[in-house]
């Protein structure tokens, strides 16, 4: 695994640039991330960011998809993609440190 | 005696009711299988419906005659299941008790679930699935009319049972429409939530040329919010709109209610299960089978098939207390039907992507792995064929469970 420097981290990351240690991540490092990939992360998008993080833990490793941001976090899925826009699943993976979230088949 | 309840019997459940019923003994265990009808879909068909290839009749069968004569089959829509008391309760009040359980009940099209799309007026009259016995068949009315326009082949959400089912119905449509010498009066969107053709980089890819090579537009991570049915087009959650004349949708898929209502349901009332044993993950006599359960495979009759494979192996050595050494590797193997008699087919599973190459003998074939050929197409025919003779009643394939990466030609990095 790639290894690449955020604000002075050393972190893992995969080809895409999506952290692979889950523990690495930290808030501070959450903001550089959406920095570099040009989201805002405004008090409301902190919300969902957090539910991210919980529910990937609480799931045994499995990044939610966008239904469940909404569905089970309580996140209006609108909002999501202004704070997020284009690919709210991906970009909230990305932020939050997670794998991307698995292209279902 | 001991009871296993089969929640379903479509293709994972009857799968799973034969083979076991031939490896369980008989005074030991009783099998059940419990389905709301006897009317058993042969869905891959669905896709032939619209274009007149097959009849709504030719893909409906008994259920009762595919599952052996010594498993009663209990009619009845299920109400709940009570995990700690280890019951299922049917709507008309029937209680069975089991000793094991099977979640084989599958996924539904929710229209429902969009707003706009189920409305009154257009659904079934311009806004049409294709995924089930209903919508093909008025699909199939429809198109013996249609003048042509806008024709807009939209996917709501993955994951959707068969996946390259949305793919090949435009192709499929593109060449019938220009069978019928109408192709210039019809322009076609295909509409995906994924970031491109497919899921997969090199199968996309091909997916991809094909679409632009058929002048077929893509509008790609497209998040459906709603179906505005008066202005006839799709509104996304960042508001891009696509106008359409026919939109042919494939609605979110959502596992059964009863799953939900029984607190064994994810968002989607799918059941966690192990990806690779297939237990569910948080009782030990509870297994979900085939599109029911949440692993990360695709929603396939040959997914049900090679998981079935491991899951009675699994299954006999819980009941008989050992660990379970099964390992199911996600291995799923389609046919992509690409107008014109020709198809691809694609053989992959949890960890390698659609490659090309020759299949199921490697350099010979007779199929063409990730290309278009004519046999791929009779393949994909005579399927229908192996899935009442062979699949169904449990006889073995000549295709193994785990995927071969013999055979396969893989991409120097």
């Amino acid at each position: 695994m790639p290894v690449t420097t955020i604000e002075g981290h050393e972190i893992h990351v995969d080809a895409e640039g999506f952290m692979t240690e889950y523990d690495e991540w930290t808030e501070e490092l959450g903001k550089a991330l959406a920095d570099a990939i040009g989201v805002e992360l405004t008090d409301d998008a902190w919300g969902p960011i957090r539910f991210l993080r919980e529910d990937f833990k609480a799931e045994g490793g499995h990044t939610p998809t966008l239904r469940r941001v909404s569905t089970v976090g309580g996140f209006d899925t609108k909002k999501l993609f202004e704070m997020f826009p284009k690919k709210p699943a991906k970009k909230m993976a990305y932020i939050a440190g997670l794998p991307k979230p698995a292209g279902c088949v | 005696m001991k009871n296993l309840v089969i929640l379903g019997g479509g293709t994972a459940g009857t799968m799973a009711a034969n083979k076991l019923r031939k490896a369980l003994d008989k005074v030991e265990w009783q099998i059940t299988v419990v389905d709301r009808h006897d009317k058993h879909d042969y869905q891959p068909g669905y896709l032939f419906i619209p274009f007149g290839t097959y009849t709504p009749e030719e893909v409906t069968r008994s259920r009762r005659k595919y599952v052996s004569d010594d498993i009663p089959i209990v009619y009845g829509d299920i109400d709940r299941v009570d995990a700690e008391a280890r019951t299922v309760s049917l709507t008309n009040g029937t209680v069975l008790p089991y000793d094991q359980l099977v979640i084989a009940t599958g996924v539904t099209p929710r229209p429902d679930q969009t707003p706009g799309m189920d409305d009154e007026g257009s659904w079934y009259v311009d806004v049409f699935d294709f995924y089930t016995h209903e919508g093909a068949t008025a699909l199939a009315k429809k198109l013996e009319t249609w003048k042509g326009g806008k024709l807009v082949v939209q996917v709501v959400e993955m994951p959707i049972k068969c996946p390259v089912a949305p793919l090949e119905f435009v192709f499929l449509a593109e060449s019938f429409f220009t069978e019928r010498g109408m192709r210039d009066q019809v322009e076609i969107t295909y509409v995906t939530p994924l970031p491109s053709a497919f899921t997969k980089p090199i199968c996309s890819e091909h997916m991809g040329h094909l679409l632009t090579e058929r002048k077929i537009a893509l509008e790609s991570d497209y998040m459906v919010e709603r179906v505005d049915s008066a202005e006839k087009m799709l509104v996304s959650y960042d508001e891009r709109q696509v106008p359409y004349d026919l939109l042919v949708t494939v609605p979110l898929n959502m596992g059964a209610d009863f799953v939900a209502r029984s607190g064994l349901g994810n968002e989607l009332n799918l059941v966690p299960v192990d990806k690779h044993t297939l237990l569910s993950r948080t009782y030990d006599d509870i297994w979900a089978l085939g599109d029911a359960n949440d692993i990360p495979a695709s929603k396939a009759g040959s997914v049900a098939h090679f998981e079935i494979e491991v899951f009675i192996d699994n299954f006999l050595e819980h009941i008989a207390g050992k660990p379970l050494t099964g390992s199911f590797d996600g291995h799923a193997n389609c046919f992509i039907e690409t107008g014109y008699g020709k198809a691809m087919l694609i053989d992959f599973n949890y960890d390698t992507e659609p490659l090309p190459g020759k299949f199921p003998v490697p350099g010979v074939g007779p199929m063409s792995l990730l290309k278009e050929t004519k046999v791929n197409h009779m393949g994909k025919l005579a399927f229908r064929w192996a899935y009442w003779n062979v699949l169904m009643p449990g006889r073995p394939m000549p295709i193994g469970a785990a995927m071969s990466m013999t055979g396969k030609d893989v991409p120097v990095a």
